[in-house]
């Protein structure tokens, strides 16, 4: 598991927090280098560049902090070590902490919107908190003209974004202006979007590939009312998945299965092919043992092998219905084999790990492995796959098939 | 419904029975229901939605006394005939399915028949329209008359346009469909629709001139095949007795130009077919078919004074059809894979939120809206039928004429207007109260010619009758066979 938080250590103390892009070229052009702090190689301030916003080192130890200097100089803790040129942090020398808001090498980035939530869902993994946090906003407003033009999707999460109103269609635009390129992944409830004039201020900011990602529990409202803890909640999801897909912006239907939605999976299937055709894709998904989960997990563990009937006739009605469907967070080893060409590797790689006894697996690097939060609670039937027992079932997605890696 | 609680979820939670209907507050939203076999009904929701009941379960449905911990009664909520306090959202959604199932009306005609010649080298006793002549002044359509077809063609607003050459044998005025290809090409520049061309044939004349440019242009090829050679050749008389043998090759030489999947072929069904439908679909099958459309015989033209040689009673066609569908299913189950295409319409109005756009099972009726016929002589007929039914004399669908006519006088006419408008099932007698009407459609042309009117009475209505029994023959496999529900599924996503 990758760190994105950490301690610093600062030289002096600035007002408002920093945010910058770290970089290594110290010949950068002087009208860009407030927005930048330069990674030193060592701690040797004597030589550094100077007009940048910072200058930044990593820890090795109890070295004192270089004096002697008007200018900014953080020493970040070493296990952000892995920062290097093009990532962007959050510097707050009061408080003395860093946040990585953006790695330039990964293909997870998310930007983080608010910790409040109109909803309170039973396994929520990032509970909500009722915080006044439009800081956030502002600060990824000031990151996303720093952000790689050539990253390839960045993923919006909070809490509830679309709490966020007119300030979440501003992030929007930004990406648009200066990430034209970047597919751009909302988590969202949905239930704004009930309000039609919201969804047409969405299409109207144009997004070339913007897509909501939206929880839906059952085919009954009272069901995901209660998955959710909000009444109404449900037809106000349906509603704003039909002012979507009315307005033309792309949706993605997300479930997370558990032991309250696993029973009618193969029913919801059938619900969305008949009332909901027109999302994009249907993402299946293991729970994440995080938040409220821990002190729900009598009502909500479910060992994944358990469902693995339903799930199949769950998949087969979205695939036979001409729907793309995916299956996310759940192991090779407890999926049915006519499963596997529809599980995909989703964990973020900042919180995905295996287990020891993964080493053996023929299938691992096929796998989408384990959140880092799993150990609260996996299934009882994760084992290796020996080589004898891969059909070439993975042929539809798996890229090493034909080739030395093949399995 | 009961609600079970969860003495493991956190208090700081709601129990799930915070969320669910206290209080019987159901209201019963329209649905029709009809017997389908003992004590079993179908009942449909305005979007065609189905769900099969004991008799007991639809006098509750109907009475609104359905108890809400029935178990069914959470499956009158998820298909949308109840409603109760915990949700109202089922309105939108049911206004949206009703929409999608209405989709095709918005884009207008997309079919366009162009009848090129009638002349053809074919004597079929079931035919209706076609003359073995070699007057070519006579029957083939002048490029005059092409040129006002295709002004008509693109003043349809429809994205999607299908131009089919039919005959007589189309390929005895290829040149004129050559005509029309490129001049609808041509038009198609500043026009950007997607045009598709089919030519429907008996491919006997066709050369590899011909070939080359159907390659040049993707031009979909439509042929006849009726079942083995000794029925196909009985059926489909030509000089030499070799209709067979030159369909076979022709579709082989298609193939072998166009690829594989450019050819399709109808089969028509005579009196001759009825104790045949496993040697016809052995047919298809050995000629590399993975699909065959059993087709009833249009009671039309020539094919009515020929009726008594012919013709059959509506129970001996259905006795027939699930012959060859009960076949097809059990080719399946053995890995055969081949599908029937009037299921495959009906399944996809049955399981599916889309309509289709076969002409026959629409309301209102897709004469007119759906396909437009141009006749070689530049009359304007409302369908393929309606221009069979005017060689008998009777011009009742004539809806103009190209030279004579505008394209507003002929599609705001009132004889085409009042065709849609007094048959759509939505409310002809019968079909208003009938569960099945979400899968039906309305046949004017043929209740006119059948029964002299055309709105038509159900009860011995041919159509309805044939309808009928093949709805409840797919919602009985589809309840009762899981294995033929299976494969019956994925036809109607296909």
């Amino acid at each position: 598991m990758i760190k994105l938080y950490g301690r610093i250590r600062a030289s002096r103390s600035t007002g408002e927090p920093l945010i910058v892009r770290l970089t290594s070229d110290g010949e950068l052009d002087s009208t860009v280098r407030q927005q930048h702090a330069y990674l030193l190689p060592n701690v040797d301030l004597s030589n550094a560049p100077r007009g940048f916003a910072a200058t930044v080192s990593v820890s090795d130890g109890d070295t004192p902090l270089p004096g002697g200097s008007d200018s900014l100089h953080v020493e970040l803790p070493q296990e952000l070590g892995y920062l290097g040129p093009g990532d962007i942090v959050r510097l707050n020398t009061q408080a003395r902490e860093v946040r990585v808001l953006y790695r330039v090498n990964s293909p997870h980035n998310s930007l983080f919107v608010t910790e409040r939530c109109n909803s309170n869902c039973i396994m929520c993994s990032q509970p909500p908190k009722d915080v006044d946090d439009s800081f956030l906003v502002q600060d990824l407003l000031h990151a996303i003209p720093l952000m790689s033009p050539e990253t390839r999707e960045l993923g919006i999460t909070g809490g509830e974004p679309t709490l966020l109103g007119e300030k979440l269609c501003q992030l929007i635009s930004a990406c648009r202006e200066h990430l034209p390129e970047t597919g751009l992944h909302v988590l969202s409830n949905g239930r704004l979007f009930a309000y039609l004039p919201f969804a047409h201020r969405m299409a109207s900011i144009g997004h070339p590939d913007l897509m909501f990602g939206i929880p839906l529990y059952s085919d009954l409202a009272h069901q995901h009312d209660f998955v959710v803890q909000a009444k109404g909640a449900f037809d106000q999801t349906i509603r704003g998945l039909l002012n979507l897909g009315r307005t033309g912006v792309k949706t993605e239907i997300r479930v997370v299965i558990h032991d309250q939605t696993y029973s009618r999976l193969p029913q919801l299937a059938e619900f969305i092919a008949r009332n909901l055709p027109f999302v994009s894709h249907i993402a299946l998904m293991g729970l994440e043992m995080m938040g409220y989960v821990k002190m729900n997990l009598g009502t909500l563990w479910i060992d994944p092998v358990k469902y693995q009937r339903e799930l199949s006739q769950c998949v087969h009605t979205l695939d036979e219905a001409g729907l793309s469907v995916s299956i996310y967070n759940h192991q090779l080893c407890v999926l049915d084999r006519s499963l596997w060409p529809y599980a995909r590797q989703s964990i973020s790689d900042w919180k995905n790990e295996y287990l020891d006894v993964c080493q053996d697996c023929s299938v691992r690097d096929h796998c989408g492995g384990f959140f880092a939060s799993a150990k609260l609670r996996y299934s009882d039937y994760i084992q290796p796959i020996p080589p004898d027992q891969v059909t070439c079932s993975l042929a539809p997605t798996c890229k090493a098939v034909g080739s030395s890696s093949c399995p | 419904m009961i609600s079970v609680a969860l003495p493991q979820l956190s208090r700081r939670f709601e129990q799930p029975d915070h969320y669910g209907p206290r209080d019987q507050t159901a209201r019963t939203l329209p649905f029709r229901f009809i017997r389908l076999d003992g004590d079993r009904y179908v009942a449909t929701n305005l979007a065609g939605e189905h769900i099969v009941l004991p008799r007991g379960a639809i006098v509750d449905l109907v009475n609104g006394t359905t108890r809400p911990d029935d178990p069914r009664y959470v499956d009158f909520l998820r298909k949308h005939f109840l409603i109760d306090t915990s949700s109202d959202v089922a309105l939108d959604l049911l206004a949206v399915k009703y929409r999608t199932k209405q989709a095709l009306l918005a884009q207008f005609t997309g079919l366009h028949i162009f009848v090129v010649t009638l002349r053809c080298d074919h004597a079929c006793p079931y035919c209706q329209v076609s003359r073995v002549s070699s007057d070519k002044l006579a029957y083939d359509m002048t490029t005059q008359t092409a040129d006002k077809a295709i002004d008509f063609l693109f003043r349809s607003p429809n994205p999607n346009l299908k131009v089919e050459f039919q005959g007589g044998e189309s390929l005895l005025n290829f040149e004129l469909i050559r005509y029309v290809v490129e001049r609808v090409k041509e038009r198609n520049v500043t026009e950007a629709r997607n045009v598709e061309f089919v030519i429907a044939t008996n491919l006997a004349l066709i050369t590899d001139d011909m070939l080359q440019f159907c390659l040049a242009h993707q031009i979909w090829i439509s042929t006849s095949l009726d079942g083995p050679r000794a029925l196909h050749n009985a059926n489909r008389p030509r000089p030499g007795h070799d209709s067979y043998e030159r369909t076979i090759e022709g579709i082989q030489r298609c193939r072998s130009v166009l690829g594989h999947g450019a050819v399709s072929a109808l089969m028509t069904t005579t009196k001759k077919s009825l104790d045949k439908p496993e040697a016809i679909i052995d047919e298809y099958l050995a000629r590399g078919f993975n699909s065959i459309f059993l087709r009833w015989l249009s009671p039309f033209g020539f094919a009515s004074k020929t009726a008594g040689a012919l013709g059959y009673s509506t129970d001996a066609w259905n006795r027939f059809y699930e012959r060859g569908l009960r076949y097809i299913m059990k080719l399946n189950k053995g890995g055969c894979r081949i599908r029937e295409e009037y299921a495959r319409l009906v399944l996809r109005k049955i399981l599916t939120p889309y309509a289709t756009s076969y002409v026959d099972l629409q309301s209102p009726t897709g004469l007119g809206l759906s396909v437009v016929v141009y006749n070689y002589d530049g009359d304007i007929y409302a369908s393929d039928e309606s221009r069979m039914l005017a060689e008998t004399g009777d011009r009742s669908f004539r809806l103009g004429n190209l030279e004579k006519d505008s394209y507003e006088d002929v599609f705001l006419s009132d004889r085409l207007l009042t065709v849609i408008d007094t048959t759509m099932t939505e409310c002809t007698p019968c079909c208003a109260d009938c569960a099945f009407e979400p899968y039906c459609g309305t046949d004017p042309v043929f209740h006119h010619a059948t029964q002299g009117d055309m709105i038509g009475h159900r009860p011995s209505s041919g159509f309805c009758n044939r309808n009928m029994f093949l709805f409840k023959l797919l919602i009985q496999m589809l309840e009762d066979e899981p294995e033929s529900a299976a494969i019956l599924r994925s036809w109607a996503a296909a």
